[in-house]
């Protein structure tokens, strides 16, 4: 269906990221944000704090990140799209109702803007050390999806896809900005209402009386019942059956754990999603996400200056990862180059698709700032030799 | 107990919560003797007394045994996270304002991981029915100490006596800013019933707490009897004093139970107060959010 006009704000504006990242959560149908200030990504949540009671939305300031984000999955409960924004530390604190978001099946968004860590690290400088706490921070098997942006217009688009998603699938999807692009200003253009598309909240048309909260019916995600609806249906954070009853049994944990799991390795064909350039005949391909991705472009035309043939995958969504498209690249190529603002996370992904087929060469760094593109120029040319 | 050979008597052995409760779900977990089945009994016979839509009834609960009552109750029932219940409340009833939002949880959930959070939700007056069901310990993970336990009373994780001084959850919830608090204990039947069914008419952050026995852990341990004896002991020391201030109902080990309705007031709740700061500030440019919740259709 298309959106509500009133979240949308048509035009074309000179935008931050993070003020991109909420008008594009307005514009996808959020209309619950809960959120604890914390910098890189306070700005997010201030622009919807301004214009929430313009369009019908409700923005509440939390005590903390536990309840930011738990609330973020009672509100989702009621269908209305839901989501809450925050850094590092914040993340951390968050792990534990994104596990529960994933149990329950919660369609929500979460935004990281990342900052250097560990801990409080460097609170105003950039990062990209999240990539791993993404995917694997709340504990036991789940999986959701991450999506990162590079610029300011692509927050905005990444925002309506991110909301998409999670109603699709019943996830929460995780958007893996960083300082450098929250905090950068550029053009954003945010089409007319009528041109975004969203998808609605699944709910089912069967009746209360026979409706079960988890039934599949040969599908991989349920359908949905929001409270208030009449079907008072039962959900817990516990291993549950189809009737969402505590179910404790190594059966019932194998049926629901594996379908939380399946839903998106089954799927992740039609979620992957990255740009590749230049890959035919390139020696070295450049695996890059977020910010890194620009850096990695001024790299790349170093690198070709000294004749080495370079392509590039840039990453839109980080998870699920390009597994069968890295395997298939790493048959041709001679290595990857994996620039990253940590010490080296996502490199590990790739190596493991790669599986010895070609070099990789993580090129890492602590925080705190982008790449010198001489460094990763460096590493191209060495691996390509 | 079979029912089939007296099918006249069959109509009249159903429990007459039966409409209330997940059927399907009984037996329940809790042990012989605990007080949660009684307070869920209440519960249900406030809902029933009130008439209010179950519809648009939810019920939260975090973890522990009294967060398992989310699970018999039939409502759109929610068994979150441990200590998540309050935040997690505060969705849903901020996501669609037109539900009746209530938490049924454990002492030890409640004001002990989700202390913080249920100290900001009675300061910003969240237009939520709280009911802590206070056993003095942590049940569910064996009788460990808790905000609650007495001092000196005995528990898994201070097996020479409790030296932590416990909160008064009246004094706490009142001077955190509740409109309504309240306490009973699990034999206050009837009382509690009235009390839970006068606060669902109200509106806020209205919080009831219930002393509750846990014969398999806290009595046991604190070679306190059975739950029949600790009847006996609500009986002898509860006393109902309605008005009573807040900061006179801490509660000693073995001593004194201050009950009654404590505090009852009306205060504007958190919708209330942004609808209409939102209003005077910004006339008819303010959009609340939909009764029924937010953009669920398109444009
Ligand atoms: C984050 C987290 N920490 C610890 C636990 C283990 N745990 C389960 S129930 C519980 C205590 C519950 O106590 P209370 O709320 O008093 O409820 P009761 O079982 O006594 O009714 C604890 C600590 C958990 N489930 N989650």
């Amino acid at each position: 269906m298309k959106t509500d006009p009133k979240g949308v704000l048509t035009g074309s504006h000179y935008l931050d990221g993070d003020f991109a990242c909420g008008e594009g959560a307005m514009a996808a149908g959020c209309r619950f944000v809960a959120g604890y200030p914390i910098t890189p990504s306070t700005e997010v949540v201030e622009r919807i704090a301004n214009r929430f009671p313009l369009v019908g939305g409700t923005f509440i300031q939390m005590e903390d990140e536990l309840a930011s984000m738990a609330a973020v999955v009672g509100a989702s409960w009621t269908g209305t799209k839901s989501m809450t924004v925050t850094s590092g530390p914040g993340f951390s604190l968050m792990m534990e109702n994104i596990g529960l978001a994933a149990m329950m099946e919660t369609p929500c968004v979460v935004v990281d803007v990342q900052r250097a860590g560990p801990s409080t690290g460097l609170p105003t400088m950039v990062g990209q050390g999240d990539v791993m706490q993404a995917r694997w921070g709340s504990h036991g098997d789940y999986e959701l999806i991450a999506m990162s942006p590079q610029s300011p217009q692509e927050s905005f688009d990444l925002m309506i896809d991110a909301f998409n998603l999670s109603e699709e699938y019943r996830v929460p999807v995780i958007i893996l900005m960083d300082e450098c692009v929250g905090h950068m200003t550029e053009k954003v253009v945010i089409p007319p209402a009528d041109e975004i598309e969203v998808t609605p909240r699944r709910l089912t048309e069967v009746a209360p009386d026979d409706f079960l909260p988890y039934q599949i019916n040969g599908q991989l995600v349920p359908e949905f019942a929001r409270a208030g609806d009449g079907y008072r249906f039962h959900t817990t954070g516990l291993t549950h059956d189809e009737r969402g009853y505590p179910g404790m049994s190594v059966e019932a944990q194998d049926a629901n754990v594996s379908r939380l799991v399946d839903k998106i390795r089954v799927n992740a064909g039609d979620i992957v999603r990255f740009d590749e350039a230049d890959t035919e005949g390139a020696d070295v391909v450049v695996v890059t996400y977020g910010i890194t991705a620009r850096v990695s472009r001024a790299a790349i035309d170093i690198a070709r200056g000294e004749g080495v043939d370079v392509g590039s995958v840039r990453l839109v969504v980080v998870w699920p990862f390009p597994e069968q498209r890295i395997r298939e690249l790493a048959a041709s190529v001679k290595g990857f180059v994996v620039p990253e603002i940590n010490l080296g996370q996502l490199v590990l992904e790739v190596e493991r698709c790669v599986a010895g087929q070609a070099v990789v060469r993580s090129v890492p760094h602590s925080g705190g700032a982008v790449h010198d593109p001489q460094t990763i120029a460096a590493a191209i040319v060495e691996v390509a030799r | 107990m079979t029912v089939e050979a007296r099918p006249d008597y069959a109509e009249t052995v159903e429990h007459p919560m039966t409409p209330f409760l997940r059927m399907d779900r009984i037996p329940h977990v809790w042990c012989p003797g605990c007080g949660i089945g009684t307070v869920v009994r209440c519960f249900a016979s406030a809902l029933e007394k009130s008439g209010i839509d179950l519809d648009k009834v939810s019920v939260v609960s975090g973890i522990g045994c009294a967060g398992r009552t989310a699970g018999y109750l039939k409502l759109d029932g929610f068994h979150t996270a441990h200590g998540r219940a309050i935040p997690f409340a505060t969705g849903l009833k901020l996501g669609r304002p037109e539900l009746t939002v209530t938490v049924l949880s454990g002492d030890g959930d409640l004001v002990g991981i989700g202390g913080n959070h249920f100290i900001h939700a009675a300061r910003r007056n969240l237009d939520l029915l709280v009911v802590l069901i206070n056993n003095f310990t942590y049940g569910m993970t064996g009788g460990q100490n808790g905000p609650t336990t007495p001092l000196s009373a005995r528990s898994s994780t201070m097996p020479f006596g409790n030296f932590e001084t416990p909160f008064n959850l009246p004094h706490l919830a009142a001077s955190s800013g509740a409109p309504y608090v309240a306490r009973w204990t699990s034999l206050h039947v009837r009382r509690l019933t009235w009390s839970i069914e006068e606060a669902l008419e109200r509106k806020g952050f209205r919080f009831i707490e219930v002393v509750a026995p846990c014969p398999v852990l806290y009595l046991r341990l604190n070679k306190l009897g059975d739950g029949v004896q600790r009847m006996r002991y609500y009986h002898d020391e509860a006393e109902i004093r309605n008005g009573a201030d807040p900061g006179d109902a801490a509660i000693d080990f073995q001593g004194k139970i201050l009950c009654g309705v404590f505090v009852d007031e009306e205060r504007p709740t958190y919708q209330e107060l942004m609808d209409e700061h939102y209003g005077n500030v910004l006339g008819d440019d303010y959009v609340p959010m939909p009764l029924e919740g937010g953009m669920l259709g398109g444009g």
